[in-house]
């Protein structure tokens, strides 16, 4: 363990146009620590995934990945940076021209490239991780049901054993036992690799199996952050309405009640 | 009012000139990736296969019929004066210099440039694009090159197999239904044509395919909201594609012919 955060962010604003999505956001995640952040829709969370990946610029503040700022990095440099890091998208993402093992080993292949035969071995490990038989590897991505697409695509995130993933609401669209199942298998697959990983999720339940910290998004900012068997007793007005999912209190929908 | 309808025309010149600068600026990153390695040869021959091959059938349907038509349009106006000798020579002229580059063109911006911007619409909408980006792989170099590439090289081909086979048609017509004699009419197609006919629909045919890659790429990519944007950037590539091959067809003209 080192002091330095594995990622962080410093007093980042992010607005498009008038409407204020990221604003002074601080956060930061120890190496190996797995942060889960939840908010409702709208508050910033997916916004801020994407600014730390490099698909969104900031307006202002710092991104910080091992201590170096990753905001303003050329394309190459950014490129170096994410052979670091793997993510899990909120509908998987799967390229639908490739096999399934080709997804798995994109960035094998792409990246570091690595001989097909010896990506399509470590593509097919992979599946076997998340608790698919060799014979998916040939399929189509589309041949398949959404929770085994968020399997391909966990398999995707962790096929190149990275220190850093991401996790895009994970379990967004699968019933509650496929999304057991593959929250599981992230808090598994996360702790076999070492990684450190930053989720963002509404589902309370799963942040509490995969998170050993949980922050709370609210208007573009923090405004709760502890370790994650707090969350029920930790007294916080904002998360206790967000556990309870009440209409009324200090988090305001925008919404018009019915 | 007044005021409100000078505030109208100045949001379309604004957001129109934002347009422009949004292309200009797709098509330098483009043409930066076009020279600078590493390049996917895979995934470039693919769109060889693609935006060459399987266009075929359709460039040489419309270059057949238009050879047909043009003999018999031709035909029926030169006949007037008495200049039915020169059908051969207009006909192969239209063809290799405007009609060809022009039909292929269109037709390959209706099969291709469609499905450009479709496929990659749908990338963009289903975060592929952003997932590409997230595996170190650069969108540009990995979805817009190779199109640009393949689109520049394969549409001078698809043109002078289509001015083969247009001249075939005229010549069918023109020996089957209209009574030229086979030889004569190959003589005369052959004796005036220049070289500089062919090279300046190979010119065209190579810059229409550029128009017609990088707006099926650029609409693609800038697609949003779903199945609706999906199917808006595919409108909007065709018809910017029809509209800039018409329009550069004139000036690629004026460029590429002899002015008195």
């Amino acid at each position: 363990m080192t002091a330095t955060p594995k990622i962080e962010l410093r007093k980042v604003c992010k607005a498009f146009g008038s409407k204020v999505i990221l604003h002074d956001l601080d956060l930061s995640v120890k190496e190996g620590e797995s942060l889960v952040v939840i908010g409702g829709s709208g508050t910033g969370k997916s916004v801020m995934l994407k600014c730390i990946l490099g698909l969104l610029e900031p307006d202002s503040g710092d991104i910080l990945i091992d201590g170096q700022s990753v905001i303003g990095l050329s394309t190459k440099a950014r490129e170096k940076v994410l052979l670091k890091t793997g993510m899990l998208f909120q509908y998987a993402a799967l390229f639908d021209s490739l096999p399934v093992w080709e997804n798995v080993a994109f960035g094998l292949l792409q990246a570091h490239g690595m001989p097909r035969k010896e990506a399509k071995k470590i593509a097919i490990e992979k599946l076997g991780l998340v608790g698919l038989g060799a014979e998916m590897a040939d399929r189509n991505p589309a041949e398949m049901s959404v929770g085994m697409q968020k399997r391909v695509g966990l398999a995707r995130a962790i096929a190149a054993d990275p220190e850093i993933i991401f996790f895009d609401e994970p379990t967004t669209g699968l019933d509650p036992i496929m999304g057991d199942v593959i929250d599981s298998l992230i808090r598994d697959c996360t702790r076999r690799l070492g990684a450190t990983t930053l989720t963002i999720s509404h589902d309370m339940d799963g942040a509490q199996v995969i998170g050993d910290t949980i922050a709370l998004l609210y208007k573009g900012s923090v405004v709760w952050s502890g370790p994650a068997d707090t969350i029920k007793t930790c007294g916080n007005p904002y998360v206790e309405q967000f556990v309870r999912g009440d209409i009324d209190g200090p988090i305001k929908l925008e919404v018009l009640k019915p | 009012m007044e005021w409100n309808f000078f505030a109208a025309i100045g949001r379309v010149f604004i957001s129109f000139m934002a347009a422009v600068g949004r292309i200009t600026k797709f098509t330098i990153v483009s043409l930066r990736h076009c020279i600078i390695p590493p390049f996917y040869l895979s995934l470039f021959l693919r769109q060889l296969m693609n935006i060459g091959y399987y266009s075929l059938p359709v460039v040489g349907m419309t270059a057949l019929f238009t050879g047909m038509v043009l003999a018999l349009q031709i035909y029926d106006g030169s006949s007037r004066f008495n200049a039915e000798s020169a059908v051969p020579t207009i006909v192969v002229i239209g063809l290799t210099r405007e009609l060809s580059p022009v039909l292929s063109g269109l037709m390959v911006a209706g099969r291709v440039g469609a499905a450009i911007a479709a496929e990659i619409g749908t990338m963009r909408v289903t975060e592929q694009i952003d997932a590409l980006a997230t595996l170190s792989t650069n969108p540009f170099k990995y979805l817009v090159t190779p199109r640009i590439l393949a689109a520049v090289i394969t549409l001078p081909f698809l043109v002078l197999l289509g001015d083969i086979i247009g001249v075939a048609g005229g010549f069918l017509v023109a020996t089957e239904s209209l009574g030229f004699n086979p030889g004569n009419y190959l003589t005369n197609t052959f004796e005036f044509l220049q070289v500089r006919d062919v090279v300046s629909g190979l010119v065209k045919a190579a810059v229409f395919g550029f128009i017609v890659a990088l707006m099926g790429c650029y609409h693609g990519f800038h697609s949003v909201g779903g199945a609706q944007g999906v199917g808006k950037a595919t409108t909007n590539a065709v018809v910017s594609s029809f509209v800039l091959i018409l329009i550069s067809d004139y000036f690629l003209t004026v460029m590429l012919t002899v002015q008195p």
